[in-house]
């Protein structure tokens, strides 16, 4: 069934179709919407799940972990403010292991106040060991919440998927909605080896020695591992599907490209309209997506980087003292790598300031004259 | 009561002598196994501990320090979720962990009256890390924080929380078990949010003795500094014996947190113990008392090795 629905409103409906059994959500400018449309489908007995709205963010995420370890599968969104006030638990969450499904929407973090597309807030919360997915439209978050769960569940990991502030959250455009059926063949109900009941006897988060811990962390780093591998399967076992995939990464046009620009998000959409006009220019350009940025896939970005002479990163985030964060990662990824190609870092769209297509094509005829540069350029 | 479960096991690692561990042990027996606890930092976290130990032969689930009643009901929907319904999600916190950082979260669930019984383990500060002064902290006692005496006054957690007209708000006493463990058993057969808070002296952070715990916390009671109430529905006040017999300056001597204090910090204490006293008397429309005579009374010889 074809819908017109928002960034927002898909959210809330791939949420519905993967049978959350516990929502905690709280409300925030650009979120809002999601947690309404789960809240009406709910009253209207269409999504059978306990509902919480507690008092603050902080409070929603330490809901969702034993809620999650308790046995439920369970579902949050929030933005911004939302997702600072949540990080500690971000990290507990991941610690605990609690295949938790949340959409963040990218808004500007204060101060100064802001409710603008920018990617800092997630970017920002990259070392908490959830899975981070960056999606370009409604459609993609739709899907990528079910394929979420898919990932989530299997390696105990919490996911996160993002979509920009208002050019995802707030566009309407028309949306699949798969039929529950297909969805239920695709998405097992949760049906976790370990969970809270006092039947079992198991507890969580007991003090552990110095050795303990390290052998926690390094398990979380080897479930991070198969995380590409896993999503990718868990992409192509989606287009079987519904026919729509994704990938982990990306590449648009990259056949034969002298020149890559590469980046998150809503930004995808705005560069294929460069990359196009590029090569209607007779420039060898083509976009490289970055859908899944944690774990980060750097096999995929090495191979799909191989024999470009220059990248061009455009960051709508800015991590003060080191710059972009796509940028500071792929220069990290291609590092050591034979012929690695120039990487050129922009700091474009900081704080939701509007990138057209136009500025994305000046960027890159502007970068074969240019050695790349370890410092990134606001653009 | 019949013979206790015992589903607290020796060998954790609380202080000698430590009236907390004594608590948990008796308020775990009434609530029986089929019960899920939600412990954040705090002695009885210690107590839970150490993996791949635990303290508890129930599940237990440690949540981060300002959390515990918003972790809890997430815990609790899931359960529900999964048709657990009567398995009773309970919060063991300490008064930091209540009164402070974890406060927030407990209005808003008391708010949405979650199905929890909620009990404070209320030592009157920051135990774990050594005694410092936390809001549940009384008027002038010292310490790790308030060196000179805390300048401000205990806030009152019980009646904050009937004031969200929960189910059940109750104060408790390990002094006076049978009453601690009726109130458990009550609060055990309602549903809603329930919360006891329950005074447990911390030995050293008090400063007294280490076999005079259960003494001390009979004194609290007996002094009027922490009345045995239970409060349903936000308004029925029941008031429960023993009602106050003696004077706060009985209390204050025996401990080493109140070392020092002048004449007229001693008033000030006793005005504050009656004031609460005529409130609670109004409130649970008992008859006024007789006229308290505020005597300096001396312990037994012997009682409070000091």
């Amino acid at each position: 069934m074809r819908r017109l629905l928002t960034g927002n409103h898909a959210v809330a409906w791939g949420a519905r179709l993967a049978r959350p059994k516990v929502v905690p959500v709280y409300p925030i400018t650009p979120q809002t919407p999601v947690l309404e449309l789960l809240t009406e489908f709910q009253a209207a007995g269409e999504l059978d799940a306990e509902f919480l709205t507690p008092e603050s963010e902080h409070s929603v995420m330490a809901a969702c972990i034993p809620a999650s370890l308790a046995g439920a599968r369970v579902f949050t969104a929030t933005a911004s403010q939302g997702l600072m006030l949540m990080h500690e638990l971000l990290h507990y969450a991941a610690g605990a292991r609690a295949p938790i499904v949340m959409a963040n929407v990218n808004r500007t973090v204060a101060s100064p106040w802001a409710f603008w597309p920018d990617q800092t807030d997630s970017l920002a919360q990259r070392d908490t060991g959830w899975v981070q997915l960056y999606v370009e439209s409604a459609q993609e978050a739709l899907d990528t919440v079910i394929q979420g769960y898919r990932i989530a569940e299997q390696v105990s990991l919490p996911v996160m998927l993002n979509l920009d502030a208002f050019y995802v959250s707030h566009a309407l455009e028309p949306v699949r909605v798969p039929p529950q059926a297909l969805v239920d063949a695709y998405l097992p109900p949760y049906a976790p080896e370990h969970f809270l009941d006092p039947e079992r006897g198991e507890s969580w988060g007991n003090v552990v020695t110095q050795d303990m811990y390290c052998r926690h962390r390094q398990a979380l780093g080897a479930a991070m591992d198969r995380v590409p591998a896993l999503a990718a399967q868990a992409d192509r076992e989606w287009q079987e599907r519904t026919g729509r995939g994704w990938g982990i990464v990306e590449r648009y046009r990259c056949e034969g490209a002298d020149l890559v620009i590469a980046t998150l998000g809503s930004m995808c959409g705005t560069a294929r309209e460069a990359v196009d006009e590029l090569r209607e220019a007779g420039v060898a350009a083509g976009l490289l997506k970055v859908r899944l940025f944690r774990p980060l896939p750097a096999a995929a970005l090495r191979a799909a980087l191989e024999g470009v002479r220059d990248v061009v990163v455009l960051d709508r985030n800015f991590s003060p003292g080191a710059g972009g964060v796509l940028h500071q990662e792929l220069r990290g990824a291609l590092y050591g790598m034979r012929d690695a190609p120039r990487v050129h870092g922009y700091l474009a769209g900081v704080g939701g300031v509007n990138v057209p297509p136009g500025k994305i094509v000046e960027l890159a005829r502007g970068v074969p004259r240019m050695d790349s540069s370890f410092e990134p350029v606001w653009a | 009561m019949g013979v206790m479960r015992d589903l607290f096991c020796s060998g954790h690692a609380a202080c000698p002598g430590c009236i907390e561990a004594l608590s948990l042990r008796h308020v775990l027996g009434a609530l029986g196994p089929d019960t899920v606890a939600v412990i954040p930092p705090s002695c009885l976290a210690i107590m839970a501990g150490p993996q791949p130990l635990s303290g508890l032969r129930i599940p237990v689930y440690q949540p981060p320090l300002a959390s515990s009643a918003a972790s809890a009901s997430g815990l609790r929907r899931a359960l529900d979720a999964r048709g657990r319904r009567d398995t009773q999600v309970v919060v063991f916190a300490g008064d930091g962990g209540t009164y402070d950082i974890g406060f927030q979260c407990l209005s808003s669930a008391a708010e949405r009256n979650e199905n929890l019984l909620y009990v404070c383990f209320d030592n009157e500060g920051y135990m774990n890390t050594g005694a410092q002064k936390s809001s549940s902290t009384p008027h002038f006692a010292r310490t790790g924080s308030t060196p000179a005496g805390k300048p401000t006054k205990k806030k009152n957690l019980t009646a904050i929380m009937a004031a969200h007209e929960i189910p059940y708000a109750a104060t408790a006493s390990s002094g006076f078990l049978p009453d601690l463990l009726r109130k458990v058993e009550k609060a055990k057969a309602m549903r809603g949010l329930r919360l006891i808070t329950l005074l447990v002296p911390c030995l050293d952070g008090w400063g007294v003795p280490e076999d005079q715990g259960i003494a001390l916390a009979r004194l609290a009671v007996e002094s009027g500094v922490f009345p045995l109430y239970e409060v349903e529905d936000g308004w029925r006040y029941t008031l429960n014996e023993p009602r106050r017999t003696r004077p706060v300056r009985e209390y204050l001597q025996v401990q080493r947190r109140y070392r020092e204090l002048d004449e007229d910090a001693v008033e000030t204490l006793q005005r504050e113990v009656d004031e609460g006293w005529a409130r609670l008397l109004k409130n649970s429309g008992s008859e006024p008392e007789f006229e308290f005579e505020v005597r300096a009374q001396q312990p037994e010889p012997g009682k409070f090795g000091l």
